[in-house]
């Protein structure tokens, strides 16, 4: 199919709809919005809905309603807006209902700034409603990743029947690249349990509902078996020159592409560096770092983030004290130059 | 506590299964209560229309949170006042069915507010029963937004006052004012007479939606013998002596018969379709590969700065484009934040043999200047040995630097005289690709109709194009 030079907001959208997606339920918020514009210019051409609901929370609701009858919905919006689908995560991952939700990060709290930020792995990563559950998510760093883990995050969502959230920022949502789309998925997985308004379907039931301790426990350890299933299924992760590096960084998002040049510009001076870029949040790379953390090249490892310090967290976890853990952010917007992170990775790596 | 359903109808199960404990036969709801009659009327209506099986029912928190005990339907319990969003949606997905979302006071007057406004302003194609017992029944007798003035809950237990809560809300009446509504009815559940005109309008709702009139409300005012500390009989008492006076029953809007049915039809695209539909079908100008110079020294990281309408983000784009066409790597990302929206823009443009690692450009090997302010900003960023291209018919001043190759060009001036100065940034594309080896002018040309997609406007960009290239030759030799 064609390649085009899309934004990263636009290719989330087009990837939704080749990947079965055909009902979008949004309210605008930049640095988002992009991606409510190309629903609402996309989703009628293939039948699909687009509606911008009255709200946040009205809107992951819509979601919940439609993804119940088992069709692909997603909803996408920035971090405030995040936090008021909060409600709404908890509830379909209680009820275990397959959708695609985005997030495009940006600089907080409160109001905060348009400007991207990485400071929502916390509300998004390790749940940030209430209740024992996780979200599947998944972390783009480029405009074709927008497309493909878009697609890849409502195959994940239908498989363990589980919502799935795209954690970008307003760098990737704003950049513009080269997208090689896929052919559009022509084939789903019936979905036994969604409720169609047919005779067939009437014993179904969408709920969060346990009233019995013993039936509510029972219910949230086989969500907890399900996370475990996806830490050995789906964890995704990318390695740059780690073979021989003294020193690995890890970064996810479109902090990796700056990682990424800085290693680079290291390398050229003869640094022993490399980077480790979790794809999946989660299930989190926790075993490789593990392993990285246990090899005798490895002398430390620094994590960078735009936030102040919330992977690292899952870092120090998976390292276990085995090595010394780092760490460098930037908050309120700012992005790091390539120069300040050659710097800061040299004065991080003195602890080797 | 809990009621039996006689002459069960096909819209119930046979036997409450969901229903945990022994009891399979009877609700879980208190002796007395309206919510077993209300559910009673609507199961008979679907049985009777025989559109039981089609059925959704969307029940979100308060005591009616386990209707799907009860309904022979498909179930989907929601958040505590989210029911008509995800009626929205399921009505969406599937607008054959017969949505109902099922509300208490709490649920819809309260944390639901804004949804049932708006569920019932977008005159979504579902039924929507509201039961008004004044009280939150399942959290324990609190106030609810339709609690009278001086009623005693346990949120008020010295009587709501009109200072501290203000008046009971109707929400009848509010919904009536809306354009969108089909049929929006208050009844009440007292005497037998009262329950006959109760039926009729869950009748009437459910029909509505059948025939795809659009939204209907109905709002019932119901028994809460328990958070009303009374018995049956002086519950059905007090709704006809008390809260039939705060909240008069009627019909406040009916427009069913007026109106024409909705077209709710689908027209969904089988997936093969898609990609046409979407444009993702095929590159709209095919290019000859022989006709690209693919020149094995390229790598350039620009910036484009400006006024905002200059067509500084414009322009990098197509940079973009063209290097995506002679098999680059390419990113392009605008200047993000405050910046963008106060008059200047600027633009980051990468072209590469290899993966791009960072999109961002703080030393450009090229750098377009399209004001003074910009030339001023970046000039000290560019590499040594870079370019400096700014449009000498704007910008009054000159780089200072000489460890660069200078380019002044009179893009407005150019374009001003091909008669639309909005052609300048075309103008320096031109003077990019005559005067630089990394850019071919044939395939800007083939990119150039891509972009322009109205004649007269491709004509004047190609002259500004042309004009651009020969003055980039001039002064690249």
């Amino acid at each position: 199919m064609a390649k085009q030079f899309v934004k990263g907001n636009e290719a989330i959208v087009k990837g939704a709809i080749l990947a079965g997606c055909r009902a979008y339920y949004g309210y605008p918020i930049t640095p988002a919005s992009e991606i409510a514009h190309a629903a609402a210019q996309y989703m009628p051409l293939v039948g699909g809905t687009f509606l911008q609901a009255e709200s946040e929370i009205a809107a992951i609701n819509m979601v919940y309603g439609a993804a119940g009858t088992g069709i692909r919905a997603m909803t996408a919006s920035s971090s405030p807006g995040f936090s008021l689908k909060q409600e709404g995560m908890s509830y379909l991952a209680g009820a275990e209902l397959p959708c695609v939700v985005v997030d495009i990060t940006r600089g907080g709290p409160g109001l905060g700034n348009i400007a991207p930020e990485q400071s929502d792995y916390h509300q998004v990563v390790k749940g940030g409603g209430h209740g024992n559950y996780k979200n599947i998510v998944v972390a783009p760093n480029s405009a074709q990743e927008m497309c493909d883990l878009t697609m890849l995050a409502f195959d994940l969502a239908d498989k363990y029947r589980n919502p799935a959230v795209v954690l970008a920022d307003g760098f990737i949502g704003q950049m513009m690249e080269p997208v090689d789309f896929p052919e559009p998925v022509e084939e789903f997985a019936e979905k036994k349990w969604a409720i169609r308004g047919v005779d067939g379907d009437r014993m179904n039931l969408i709920s969060s509902i346990e009233l019995d301790p013993d039936d509510l426990e029972r219910h949230n350890q086989k969500l907890q078996r399900k996370y475990e299933i996806m830490v050995n299924n789906e964890t995704r992760f990318e390695e740059y020159r780690l073979d021989d590096a003294d020193f690995i960084v890890v970064g996810y998002g479109i902090v990796s592409r700056m990682v990424h040049t800085a290693v680079d510009q290291l390398r050229i001076e003869g640094v022993k560096v490399g980077m480790l870029r979790p794809i999946t949040l989660m299930p989190y790379p926790s075993k490789r770092i593990a392993e990285l953390a246990a090899m005798d090249h490895v002398k430390a490892f620094s994590v960078i983030e735009l936030s102040n310090g919330q992977m690292v967290d899952d870092v120090r976890l998976a390292v276990n004290g085995a090595k010394p853990v780092e760490f460098y952010g930037r908050m309120g917007g700012n992005v790091p130059s390539i120069k300040e992170l050659v710097h800061e990775i040299k004065r991080m790596m003195r602890v080797i | 506590m809990s009621v039996k359903i006689l002459g069960k109808s096909e819209g119930f199960y046979d036997t409450y299964e969901r229903r945990p404990g022994s009891n399979k036969e009877q609700t879980h709801y208190c002796p007395g209560c309206g919510h077993g009659i209300l559910h009673k009327m609507i199961a008979e209506a679907l049985t009777d229309y025989e559109v039981a099986e089609n059925c959704i029912f969307v029940s979100p928190v308060g005591c009616s949170v386990f209707a799907y005990y009860y309904f022979n339907a498909g179930n989907i319990q929601s958040a505590h006042g989210r029911a008509p969003a995800v009626a929205t949606g399921v009505k969406r997905a599937l607008p054959e069915s017969i949505v109902i979302s099922y509300q208490g006071d709490g649920d819809l007057a309260a944390i639901g507010g804004n949804e049932i406004l708006h569920a019932a302003n977008r005159g979504e194609a579902m039924t929507v029963f509201f039961v008004n017992n004044a009280i939150y029944g399942m959290t324990g007798g609190q106030m609810a937004p339709t609690t009278l003035i001086g009623q005693k809950t346990t949120t008020t237990p010295y009587g709501r006052t009109l200072q501290n809560e203000g008046y009971p809300i109707r929400m009848a009446e509010i919904i009536a004012s809306l354009e969108s509504p089909v049929y929006v009815e208050r009844v009440m559940m007292a005497d037998v007479r009262s329950k006959n005109a109760a039926r009729k309008a869950v009748r009437r709702g459910i029909k509505n939606q059948i025939e795809k009139k659009g939204f209907s409300f109905i709002e019932v005012l119901s028994t809460c013998p328990t958070g009303w500390k009374m018995t049956a009989p002086q519950s059905e008492e007090w709704i006809k002596s008390t809260l039939m006076q705060n909240f008069p029953l009627g019909v406040f809007k009916d427009i069913a018969q007026q109106v024409e049915p909705l077209d709710l039809s689908q027209n969904l695209a089988t997936p093969a379709r898609v990609p046409k539909l979407i444009g993702l079908d095929q590159d709209k100008v095919k290019f000859d590969p022989a006709s690209m110079k693919l020149n094995e020294t390229i790598d350039q990281e620009i910036k484009i700065a400006g006024f905002g309408g200059q067509g500084v983000l414009s322009l990098g784009v197509w940079l973009s484009e063209i290097g995506m066409r002679e098999d680059l790597e390419v990113s392009w990302i605008p200047s993000y934040g405050p910046e963008m929206r106060g008059g200047t823009a600027n633009c980051h443009v990468k072209l590469s043999r290899e993966a791009i690692g960072s999109p961002l450009v703080t030393h450009p090997t090229v750098l377009v200047a399209m004001n003074r302010p910009s030339l001023e900003k970046f000039e000290d960023d560019v590499i040594e040995g870079g370019a400096i291209l700014w449009d000498s018919s704007l910008i009054d001043i000159e780089p200072k630097r000489e460890d660069i190759t200078r380019i002044p060009i009179p893009a407005t001036e150019i374009a001003k005289e091909l008669g639309n100065t909005k052609t300048s940034n075309v103008v320096i594309l031109g003077v990019l690709a005559g005067y630089s080896d990394f850019l071919d002018p044939m395939v800007v040309q083939q990119v150039l109709p891509l972009i322009f997609k109205k004649r007269h406007l491709l004509e004047i960009n190609l002259k500004a194009f042309q004009k651009g290239l020969e003055l980039g030759r001039q002064l690249s030799a």
